[in-house]
């Protein structure tokens, strides 16, 4: 077998090992059955169960909402431990802060789960905020770790990034601070941005901090979905799992657009 | 005097970077610092731009002490050894990037941008990304950047490092060209002593942070200061020994006494002298000569360079010029001799 042939196969082998699954949940969505694996003959009517079941359409609402505060404030944090790592220099304690900061990426969720649940309640008796415990608290939970990833991300980019580059703006008559502005932040900003989406995902895909953190009022998407299958399963999470994937295409597409938008418009500058 | 630097001293840790070290640049002048590494020849430049604090000592331009001043309030710039180009700016972003930090008008920045480019042979280039652009194009938009808000003293920091040999040379004739037509002066850092001597109208040799010698680059070639500045610059020959204080300096090395043209200090303990200056002789009869066997020769391209062994046990280099026809054989026996003049007594 020629090398092109036999990249070919292998290329095959594992998109479909990594596609097929999904593909198969996808066009189950469209059977008519209520059995999620038994083809029924094709139908949107789980689309339409799906759009009036008030629960799931509110806990996704309520996911989104979470995901966008904890990747923003995920990417505050996180972007300026990254900033601190990388550019301030050695001061006391900078190691044991690297370690503190990138914690999260390697403690199991349980017990990241479980020790922020320990210190909210803490917070809630001693200071009496948060009243309760949901939206509030998961976004909290989800930024921390989120604000892991960031730093990791916005500190490796820093770190290719030559620091003369900061002298060059300085030397040219630039403030610390318009240095900043206008040259470390354009650099960082794709870190930035991949820090986000990275915070984003992991947001909505988390069940089990999510589980230890929230109370009666907070039900994220992955929770309830969670609940369901301990019901039985029907089409309908087949039918919201069509749905992610197509708002995550196009999301995807967005940003590939975006990209190569931005390439062009720095090639005409 | 546009920039004096008195008793300046910097210590990194156990280090000394810079050990009380005074010097005067006029303005308009080209000075080369010259240095090993570790010399303090960078530290001294980022002290001077002010991303180094020194630790005692005046940093003077045209009289004011820059030392409270941060560097982007100093009225100096300086060119990375990296270029340090910003990637996400266009070639006339960068270059026009100072000039907006001063809030100069939008149409006067783009007429002096254009301006700039010109000078570094970089017209319609503009518009183009610095990261599409070759290393020579790239050092020409870094100079151009430097030079666009018309310091009076413009810091450069290995600026024909990372060129081609053979660009290196056209660029360092542009280079001191530019020097010339803007009437800025360079201090410029450099470890390639060709560079430097060709360049510069004054060179300051840098060892272990301090200033070892100053002068005309003729004059730092022709009468070496120390042990350190002959070896550096050009490879001098260096040869040890005592006064015999009666104007000789016995060389147990060569096994004669040298006979300089000036006079020898008392605690003088080395000459310095040139491979260049040793020229064949048909006998070692007479005073400045001796007989040495071949060790090894060198061809160089111009000339060849013999490793002479002395009967003393001094190894000598020893220049051959091509016109002089094919250098001796290796383990002949030849005679050299020198100029009293080629002598020259060291300090320490």
């Amino acid at each position: 077998m020629s090398r092109g042939r036999l990249t070919a196969v292998f290329l095959a082998l594992g998109l479909g090992f990594l596609w097929m699954p999904v593909l198969l949940l996808a066009g189950y969505a469209f059977s008519a059955d209520r059995i999620p694996f038994q083809w029924g003959g094709f139908s949107l009517r789980w689309f339409g169960v799906l759009a009036a079941n008030e629960r799931l359409v509110e806990a996704a609402l309520l996911s989104l909402r979470v995901a966008f505060g904890a990747a923003t404030l995920a990417v505050l944090l996180g972007g300026t431990f990254g900033w601190v790592l990388a550019r301030r220099g050695p001061f006391r304690g900078r190691a044991i802060f690297g370690a503190l900061a990138g914690a999260p990426l390697v403690l199991p969720d349980v017990v990241i789960g479980l020790a922020l649940l320990l210190f909210f309640v803490l917070l809630q008796s001693g200071l009496g905020w948060p009243a309760e415990r949901g939206a509030t608290t998961i976004l909290l939970a989800h930024a921390t770790i989120g604000a892991a990833y960031a730093a990791v991300l916005v500190q490796a980019r820093l770190a290719e990034l030559a620091p003369e580059l900061e002298e060059a703006a300085r030397d040219l008559g630039a403030t610390p601070a318009t240095a900043f502005r206008t040259v470390t932040l354009p650099l960082m900003a794709p870190s930035l941005a991949a820090g986000w989406l990275l915070a984003f995902t992991l947001s909505l895909d988390d069940v089990v901090v999510a589980s230890f953190v929230s109370g009666p009022a907070g039900t994220t998407l992955p929770m309830q979905v969670f609940s369901m299958l301990r019901l039985g399963l029907t089409p309908e999470i087949n039918a919201l799992a069509c749905v992610i994937l197509l708002l995550g295409g196009v999301a995807l597409a967005a940003a590939l657009l975006l990209q190569a938008g931005l390439r062009r418009r720095t090639r005409a500058d | 005097m546009l920039l004096s630097l008195q008793g300046l001293s910097k210590r990194f840790g156990a280090t000394l970077a810079l050990d009380h070290l005074d010097l005067a640049v006029a303005a308009g002048e080209f000075l080369t610092l010259l240095g090993g590494s570790g010399s303090g020849k960078s530290t001294l430049l980022r002290v001077i731009a002010g991303f180094e604090a020194a630790d005692s000592g005046k940093i003077l331009l045209e009289g004011r002490d820059l030392a409270p001043l941060p560097p982007h309030a100093r009225p100096l710039n300086m060119m990375f050894q990296s270029y340090a180009l910003f990637p996400h700016l266009s070639v006339a972003d960068n270059v026009s990037y100072g000039l907006k930090r001063d809030g100069v008008a939008k149409p006067e920045r783009a007429r002096r941008v254009e301006q700039a480019l010109a000078m570094v042979g970089l017209e319609g280039f503009g518009g183009r990304s610095p990261q599409k652009l070759s290393g020579g194009q790239r050092q020409r938009v870094a100079l151009a950047r430097a030079l666009v808000k018309r310091p009076r003293l413009l810091l450069l920091d290995e600026p024909l490092g990372a060129l081609d040999a053979n660009l290196r040379e056209r660029t360092g004739f542009e280079l001191r060209a530019l020097q010339r037509e803007t009437g800025a002066a360079f201090i410029m850092v450099t470890h390639d002593q060709q560079e430097a001597l060709a360049l510069a109208d004054r060179v300051a040799v840098l060892e272990g942070g301090r200033l070892v010698q100053l002068g005309p680059p003729r004059a730092v070639y022709d009468q070496p200061a120390t042990r350190f500045v002959a070896g550096f610059l050009g490879g001098a020959n260096v040869l040890e020994g005592m006064p015999d204080g009666q104007g000789g300096f016995d060389c147990p090395g060569l096994g004669v006494t040298l006979r300089p043209a000036v006079a020898i200090p008392a605690d003088c303990r080395a000459c310095a002298l040139r491979p260049e200056r040793i020229a064949h002789l048909a006998h070692a009869d007479r005073p400045n000569s001796f007989d040495g066997i071949v060790e090894d020769v060198a061809f160089r391209g111009d000339d060849s360079l013999l490793l002479v062994r002395a009967s003393g046990g001094a190894l000598l280099r020893v220049g051959h010029a091509e016109e002089d026809g094919p250098p001796p054989e290796r383990g002949s026996r030849i005679a050299l001799g020198w100029e009293a003049a080629a002598l020259v007594p060291l300090h320490s």
